[in-house]
């Protein structure tokens, strides 16, 4: 990966092992995040669903996939302004430290709370009910574990480091790290001192980003936000004949 | 006026005898697969019941097809779409797998290798779902000719109202009908309009209403919308899937496998020209009961000239037209006016439209000590029918009466006359008139719902013969099979998921 050549003058000061955590692991993960989605939308619309399993357990899920999802956009909002927007900004429209902080703590934590109890809620009707259980397929298998280890070790360090601990500035270190990585730049010195809690989420995270498009999260960019938008009545004609010509199968079924 | 073509079909209820073997065929053809278990696209009810799914056509329960809001504009009773797209983590009105039943399976294994024991060996049954001996409390036709009546038929959504009371009181007395239901392809589709996918879709060429198996997502609110709860989640899949009106055989010209298979010779299939801009102000209809006039009025006259031109200017080929004017579905709708839609207060302008049951008229005349020959004996005896008036109206014509009455007075001048024709007599032709029917127009009407020939039945016309290459193409591929390029070519056929372990459970217990 030419991602490694990329790496600063800092490189001497951290260990292979660290650019293989910091540098390597992200761009792999990100690179199979994308050529992923493009493999599977080529190749698997017909597989690219939410998989409902509502039909065979509401009671649960009733409860457990709105706070769950809502809790979910919450915590990426929270994730996009910690992660993506630098501290200098938030300062330079007035914006304290301070309140930030707090701001940030108060409304993570009724984020992280809601999915991790959403969260909760569709893991143990996935375990506990058998008509779901069996419904589970192997990408499913992969993602509920890795979903839930991301989402407990990111509620952990933020409980362990600035609800009930000391308080962590994570926008001076993994933040850095992060925004570093996007703009080709790696810093993998910014988050080589991060707690360990912090430094496990991150590469978690990452795991998920790898394999996203091998799952149902995919269902997330099909969000229809056009409907809100589209005429009611949807009429279309029989595949086009005339589409191409030369070939036995026109690119659209018509089912 | 934009002219559009449907094939739509008409059921003679009179002469279905519920022998169900349209929904096994169906079954046979379209959803004998791992998912779709428990989806019937045809099934057969027994009316008065609960129908399938349980109270499907409770719609302030299910939230099924359209209403007027309060300044009588047309909107879904499921609700805008915001709170669709607010309802995308958990809709609220989506049927339960409880709701239809528990699919099941036997243990056929355990007949053939049972170790030799006193007893005979039976095949017990399983859970499909679950892979465990289950008990089976609830099918698709549970309440087969009244099966479990006195527990369950009070549930019908359609028993309201004061005379419902009455159904209930002389149970004795009883009565049933075969309701055989399928897709009804509406003009104005409830749940086409709640896919936020975009993948459901009305087909400009036929009407027929479709499922892109690979723009569904998987939101289920097409479920929730159909107000006939005739579109199924496949729980494999996670797609939506439902009765597809057999297109490829449609295409092809040929009858639907329900049709085909029918053994009463029940079922109609022709085309209806319709303007298409006119569905919206038919369907915003302010009064429930003038929905049946409204759609009737949606429906264009083939042998008029100017809607032929407007046809042909909508690209409608020659052949269509002409089968159109031969249409049995226009002559029983439009011309007879004896076929009534299925619950038109849904607002959905269904296109799969049913000629009402007559119960035995003569016998209701002989017991009221009447004259079979007497029209106005035969008439009075409509009104005290086994199957009460105000039951068939809250299913056909939104709890007007009089239309249904209307239908069964023409059916039963038909049936008097031509009883007379038969037994070698005149015929009265008085009792025609009072029905608006002349000799001949009692003729033919006799000739296409008694004698019901297969080439009066169904007037198919084949897609046209420019799309023959596009036709091909499909005829090629499995309706179910993912789109794309030929699986011999690439080999990324995209298979059903048949999960094993639910398969493996099902054998090799005892």
């Amino acid at each position: 990966m030419n991602a490694v050549s990329l790496s600063p003058s800092a490189a001497g000061a951290v260990s292979g092992t660290d650019l293989l955590l910091w540098v390597a692991v992200p761009y792999v993960c990100l690179a199979v995040f994308v050529v992923g989605h493009v493999w599977r939308y080529r190749q698997d619309q017909f597989g690219w669903t939410t998989h409902t399993s509502q039909l065979l357990e509401h009671r649960w899920l009733r409860w457990g996939s709105p706070l769950f999802h809502l809790g979910a956009f919450m915590v990426i909002a929270g994730h996009v302004v910690g992660l993506a927007i630098p501290d200098s900004w938030t300062e330079a429209v007035g914006i304290s430290e301070h309140a930030y902080h707090t701001t940030a703590v108060w409304a993570g934590s009724v984020a992280g709370v809601a999915m991790v109890a959403g969260l909760g809620m569709l893991c143990a009707r996935r375990l506990l009910n058998r008509t779901v259980r069996l419904g589970t397929d192997r990408s499913d298998k992969l993602l509920f574990p890795l979903l839930s280890a991301t989402v407990v070790l990111g509620i952990t360090a933020t409980a362990a480091h600035n609800v009930f601990g000391a308080g962590y500035d994570y926008r001076s270190t993994v933040s850095v790290w992060f925004r570093g990585l996007f703009v080709l730049q790696p810093q993998p010195e910014a988050i080589v001192g991060a707690p360990l809690l912090f430094q496990l989420h991150a590469l978690t995270a990452f795991l998920l980003f790898a394999a996203w498009p091998f799952t149902r999260l995919v269902h997330v960019w099909s969000a229809p936000i056009g409907y809100l938008a589209r005429p009611y009545l949807v009429y279309r004609r029989r595949a086009a004949p005339a589409a191409a010509p030369g070939r036995r199968r026109s690119a659209s079924g018509s089912r | 006026m934009r002219v559009m073509a449907q094939i739509a079909m008409v059921m003679n209820l009179d002469k279905c005898i519920g022998c169900h073997t349209c929904s096994v065929t169906c079954k046979q053809t379209w959803t004998n697969r791992t998912g779709v278990e428990y989806a019937w696209f045809n099934n057969v009810e027994t009316k008065p019941g609960v129908g399938y799914p349980r109270r499907y056509e409770d719609q302030e329960h299910w939230k099924g097809g359209w209403m007027l809001d309060r300044r009588g504009r047309l909107v879904l009773r499921s609700g805008g779409r915001v709170k669709r797209l607010l309802s995308l983590f958990s809709n609220p009105d989506l049927p339960s797998i409880e709701d239809y039943y528990e699919p099941v399976t036997y243990d056929y294994d355990n007949l053939v290798n049972a170790p030799a024991g006193k007893d005979m060996p039976v095949a017990r049954p399983r859970s499909v779902l679950t892979g465990e001996p289950t008990a089976i409390t609830w099918g698709a036709n549970w309440e087969d000719g009244l099966g479990g009546a006195p527990e369950n038929a009070g549930g019908d959504p359609n028993l309201t109202g004061e005379w419902a009371e009455k159904v209930k009181f002389e149970f004795e007395q009883t009565f049933l009908f075969h309701l055989p239901r399928l897709c009804e392809h509406c003009l104005n589709p409830a749940c086409v309009s709640a896919c936020p996918s975009g993948a459901m879709y009305k087909r400009v060429e036929d009407g027929i209403v479709l499922v892109d198996q690979d723009k569904c997502r998987g939101w289920r609110m097409c479920v929730t919308a159909c107000p006939y709860k005739k579109v199924y989640v496949n729980h494999v899949t996670g797609k939506a899937e439902k009765c597809t009106f057999c297109f490829p055989r449609i295409e092809a010209g040929q009858p639907t496998v329900c049709s085909e298979t029918c053994v009463g010779r029940l079922r109609y299939l022709g085309l209806l020209l319709y303007d298409a801009d006119r569905v919206g102000e038919a369907a915003s209809t302010p009064d429930e009961k003038d929905l049946l006039d409204a759609q009737r009025g949606v429906f264009l006259d083939p042998r008029d000239p100017d809607v032929i031109a407007a046809a042909r200017e909508a690209g409608i080929p020659e052949d269509w037209l002409d089968a159109a004017r031969r249409s049995p579905v226009y002559d029983l709708v439009m011309r007879y006016r004896v076929a009534l839609p299925l619950h038109p207060e849904y607002r959905t302008l269904p296109m799969v439209w049913y000629v009402p049951p007559l119960s035995p008229v003569l016998d209701a005349v002989d017991a009221a000590g009447g004259n079979q020959d007497d029209p106005d004996h035969v008439f009075a005896a409509v009104t005290r029918l086994r199957i009460p008036l105000e039951y068939l109206a809250e299913l056909f014509s939104a709890g007007d009466a009089d239309v249904v009455a209307g239908v069964l007075m023409k059916l039963t001048a038909l049936r008097s006359y031509m009883r007379e024709r038969t037994l070698g007599e005149d015929g009265d032709e008085a009792v025609l008139k009072a029905v608006g029917l002349t000799a001949q127009e009692a003729t033919d009407l006799h000739r296409l719902l008694a004698i019901a020939k297969y080439e009066d039945r169904y007037v198919v016309p084949a897609a046209h013969k420019e799309d023959a290459a596009a036709l091909t193409a499909m005829e090629e591929r499995c309706p179910v099979e993912s789109s794309g390029e030929p699986a011999e070519a690439g080999g990324r056929r995209v298979m059903l998921g048949i999960p094993t372990l639910r398969r493996k459970t099902t054998g090799g217990h005892a």
